[in-house]
């Protein structure tokens, strides 16, 4: 840290906030959990942007990724199981001056809090929603999750996974009003890093799955792309997600997609070309419900207490 | 009485009269007519709806009877009385679904419209002609008048009209005035935004009832009143909580449709915006709690309304709200449970649910309005104790309060309430998010925006620095400084006051709104020399003080609820008996041995069955 940041000083463009200005409590996930990677990639966009810590709030549910507030040195609400998206709305309902980031997992968010998702996305409110999508419930011992692959084998199906995974993406690309829905990869903190940033600079809910391991469960389940960087489908775009040309290389099968074209989105978003990474689809003009919500926001005293007269006299007799 | 010619007026004080007609006929809009006018003149009201269950019933149905019971009289009327004494019925199905509701008594006076005496079809008539002889028969006073022929005489379509005509008959009978009758309807039909014709209209078709009422009636009543001193508001509890967020500074309303709370934000969200707040909808009654906890955590001020299902489902959030100690306001207006049970009808079922209903010891506040202006009040009061405790408080109101109308007085409004939550200047650094103080387990919030006071909010068991923390020590102290604040609160509370005498043979114990029927249960018997008095509790958590040594200064403590316990029907002994929820939370804080009386009857108790309930503990006595 320096520079000044004190208490008894307006903010000034001297004011400096550093990485340890966003590092709290030493992370407790396992050693080799992807979330560590998503940990570091948003402290430093946190220092990159400038966001002051008191003005940022991390919303989390329950799971191993929900643990993501107790590590950020910024406000945190680490909540229940499945409600992140909906106490994150609360939170943003009357203040547009916060950054917001939602930690959420694929239990978290595709199972308990499925509901709260579909209205998340249509919502549209602005704020930062990461979906950690590990395939499975770490947390409580390995149990399927609605991510998890056909056959996959888990406490709760030892014999194999019997249902068909849900798709996150392509399930959100299928909600009205959907305005930033992106895929990024654990293993890669270069693209980690600029499709959450490129997630930050949107105007409206940007949703990121980001594909992950669990070290203990499901190690092993990205190993064919990882492996073999040509299974993955890098997708770029100036509109979308940018990754310098260094680092573009290293992904042979690439293609240029329009993000403001939601037929091929959601075909890219199959897997047919391969593993996607990159910004599927970005709507800037989506209807944003906090744009409505904080209507009325600075009603000076005198005029509500004059409502409320107003409301009252229409009752008297 | 009726059939005695006079030119005099007979004095009376008070009178309930009922409008009841199949849906659409008008029959609740007439009697919020008459209700209106009532109270502006200083009478005494309290009007109970009568809702049918489906929005467009069959006609001439029992099930299909929509209407109005209004009781008023020359001193403040609190509960919805007895039998009626008079019933303004537009054919005779719908009066018979008031017979099955037992509303009507012996010598009940019975307007019927004599226009299916001589309807086309047979099956009416003879159907029509039955009941008259039945109504004869149960002793009913039955007057058939020329509603519908009378009215045709000035509208083609009887259906809109007839009720402004009986309005304006019910004038004459009363020895009202007509002047403010027709204020009345040229207001409700510019509210409505009616044109001056439809307004003109109307006010013929009461000056013809008028005149016909002169004319026609034998005999003519009066309630004598005097003006209020001073400026009243008529409106439902729903509504008056709707006005009570607004006064009391509360910003977001988050919600879920739920039946009988909803048109409380029905209120909110036509005036809200108004006074700067804003009504969310939100996806289910979880996301809604959520929602509104959200808000609180990030600094400002929001409430939840909802029933008994939403608040089995808000459960686990309202334990977060006690964990992380988030201000929150949470109505509650009970209907008849379990499961989706009565959802339009009365009950008290919600409050061990709303004080002991969660995993783990969850201490919050929980009170409940007895009046419809306790309605609007308890909720600046609500908010100001979820701020200065940091804890989630249940507002407890019910179906009778939601849809009762009452006049009060204009409240006494205060900029002060509508101050922001929290001094928002920068934190203090070294001030611990829980910083609990030792005697009252209250600590400074810290919100988002303020400097220096970063924290992570959690729902885990923590320290005073809110890091995860399960050490056996620490949750011990944690959980003591969260149920402290309950002890804090108590002790800056009253006892309540007791009503009747300050000793006596029985105590009558109740709380929410059967606090009406149950004072005047207790007048009524007090008159007859009978030493019965009764406690009404606003607090249920924490329980009010002085209860033990008041408990003691009576022969026998009972309390009278709208929910259900095992009565003498079963056979059962006393110590597996499963008693009325307020009569389990006395035994076990004063170890007195409260007797529970309580029924579900889907409607408010009228103070007969009270009076009846007393005469019955009394009796074992002796």
């Amino acid at each position: 840290m320096y520079g000044v940041k004190t208490d008894w000083f307006e903010p000034s463009p001297g004011c400096h906030y550093d990485l340890e200005d966003y590092e709290s409590l030493e992370a407790r996930w396992c050693p080799g959990c992807g979330d560590h990677a998503v940990l570091t990639a948003i402290q430093r966009i946190c220092r990159d942007e400038q966001l002051p810590p008191h003005e940022t709030v991390v919303v989390s549910g329950i799971g191993c990724s929900s643990r993501f507030p107790h590590y950020m040195k910024t406000y945190g609400f680490h909540g229940l199981h499945g409600r992140a998206l909906p106490l994150a709305e609360g939170v943003r309902s009357r203040r547009p001056d916060l950054n917001i980031f939602v930690a959420t997992g694929d239990g978290d968010c595709c199972s308990i809090g499925a509901g709260h998702w579909i209205h998340a996305i249509r919502y549209n409110m602005k704020m930062v929603v990461m979906l950690f999508d590990n395939n499975v419930y770490g947390l409580t011992k390995n149990q399927t999750s609605p991510t998890s692959s056909h056959g996959q084998r888990t406490n709760t199906h030892p014999r194999g996974a019997w249902l068909q995974p849900i798709d996150p993406i392509q399930t959100t690309l299928g909600i009205t009003n959907a305005s930033f829905v992106a895929q990024t990869i654990d293993w890669h903190p270069a693209h980690l890093t600029a499709t959450l940033r490129a997630a930050h600079k949107h105007d409206g809910l940007s949703f990121v799955r980001i594909l992950q391991r669990c070290p203990h469960y499901t190690d092993d389940i990205f190993d064919f792309a990882r492996n073999d960087a040509s299974k993955i489908l890098l997708m770029t775009h100036p509109d979308g997600v940018e990754v310098p040309a260094a680092v573009a290389k290293g992904f042979p099968n690439a293609t240029s997609h329009d993000p403001s074209n939601i037929d091929e989105a959601r075909r890219l978003a199959c897997g047919e070309d391969g593993l996607p990474i990159g910004l599927f689809y970005r709507n800037p003009d989506a209807q944003r419900y906090d744009l409505f919500s904080i209507e009325g926001l600075a009603t000076p005293r005198a005029e509500k207490i004059a409502a409320v007269r107003r409301v009252l006299d229409g009752y008297r007799v | 009485m009726m059939d005695v010619p006079t030119t005099e007026p007979l004095e009376i004080r008070e009178h309930i009269v009922e409008f009841v007609s199949d849906s659409g006929e008008g029959a609740q809009t007439a009697g919020q007519l008459f209700a209106s006018v009532c109270a502006r003149s200083g009478a005494g009201v309290w009007t109970v709806e009568i809702i049918p269950a489906e929005i467009e019933p069959p006609v001439r149905s029992r099930a299909g009877a929509s209407g109005i019971r209004i009781r008023f009289g020359s001193e403040e009327v609190t509960n919805m009385g007895d039998e009626a004494d008079l019933v303004v019925a537009f054919n005779e199905q719908v009066l018979y679904s008031r017979i099955d509701q037992g509303a009507l008594r012996e010598g009940t006076v019975v307007v019927i419209d004599d226009v299916w005496a001589t309807h086309r079809d047979e099956s009416v008539k003879a159907a029509y002609n039955a009941a008259m002889e039945d109504f004869a028969e149960r002793g009913y006073d039955v007057r058939p008048m020329p509603l519908d022929k009378e009215t045709a005489k000035l509208t083609e379509n009887t259906r809109r009209g007839k009720n402004v005509w009986v309005v304006g008959m019910l004038a004459a009978w009363y020895s009202m005035d007509l002047a403010p009758f027709e204020d009345e309807v040229a207001r409700i039909f510019n509210r409505k935004r009616k044109g001056q014709a439809v307004i003109d209209a109307n006010h013929k078709m009461l000056r013809a009832g008028h005149a016909w009422g002169q004319k026609n009636l034998p005999v003519r009543l009066r309630v004598p009143v005097e003006a209020a001193p001073k400026p009243k508001v008529v409106m439902n509890g729903n509504t008056a909580v709707a006005m009570g967020c607004m006064a009391a500074g509360i910003e977001v309303c988050s919600m879920y449709p739920i039946t009988p709370a909803t048109s409380a934000s029905h209120y909110l969200a036509a005036a809200f915006d108004q006074a700067g707040g804003f009504v969310h909808q939100a996806e289910d009654e979880i996301a809604a709690v959520a929602f509104a906890i959200g808000a609180s955590y990030a600094g400002k001020t929001a409430v939840t309304i909802t029933s008994g299902p939403g608040m089995a489902l808000k459960t686990e959030l309202i334990g977060l709200a006690v964990m992380g100690e988030i201000p929150l306001v949470i109505v509650d207006v009970q209907r008849g449970g379990p499961s989706t049970g009565l959802p339009t009808k009365v009950e008290q079922g919600d409050l061990l649910h709303a004080v002991y209903g969660h995993p783990g010891d969850a201490p919050k506040v929980v009170l409940a309005p007895s009046t419809i202006e306790e309605c609007f009040h308890y909720m600046v009061t609500a908010r100001k104790l979820a701020e200065t405790f940091r804890t989630p408080v249940i507002v407890l109101t019910d179906a009778n309060l939601a849809t009762g109308q009452a006049p009060f007085d204009y409240p006494e409004l205060s900029e002060d309430w509508l101050s922001p939550p929290i001094d928002q200047s920068p934190w203090s650094g070294s001030t611990r998010p829980y910083e609990w103080d030792d005697k009252t387990g209250i600590s400074p919030r810290p919100i988002p925006g303020q400097e220096g006071g970063q924290f992570v909010l959690t729902g885990l068991a923590h320290n005073e620095k809110s890091h995860i923390a399960y050490e056996s020590a620490l949750n011990q102290h944690a959980m003591e400084m969260r149920s402290r604040k309950m002890a804090a609160l108590r002790a800056s509370l009253k006892p309540p006051p007791v009503v009747g005498g300050d000793d006596g043979d029985l105590l009558i114990v109740g709380w929410g709104s059967t606090r009406g029927a149950i004072e005047e249960a207790v007048h009524t018997m007090r008159a007859e020399g009978v030493k019965v008095s009764s406690a009404h509790l606003r607090f249920l958590a924490p329980m009010e003080p002085g209860l033990t040594e008041i408990f003691a200064r009576f022969g026998k403590v009972m309390t009278v609820e709208i929910n259900y316990s095992d009565g003498d029907a079963i056979d059962i002994d006393q110590e597996g008996r499963r008693r009325s929820q307020l009569a389990i939370m006395l035994r076990s804080a004063t170890l007195v041995d409260v007797e529970s009386w309580s029924r579900v009857p889907g409607q408010p108790l009228p103070p007969s069955m009270i009076i009846g309930a007393i005469r019955d503990a009394l009796s074992e006595d002796a």
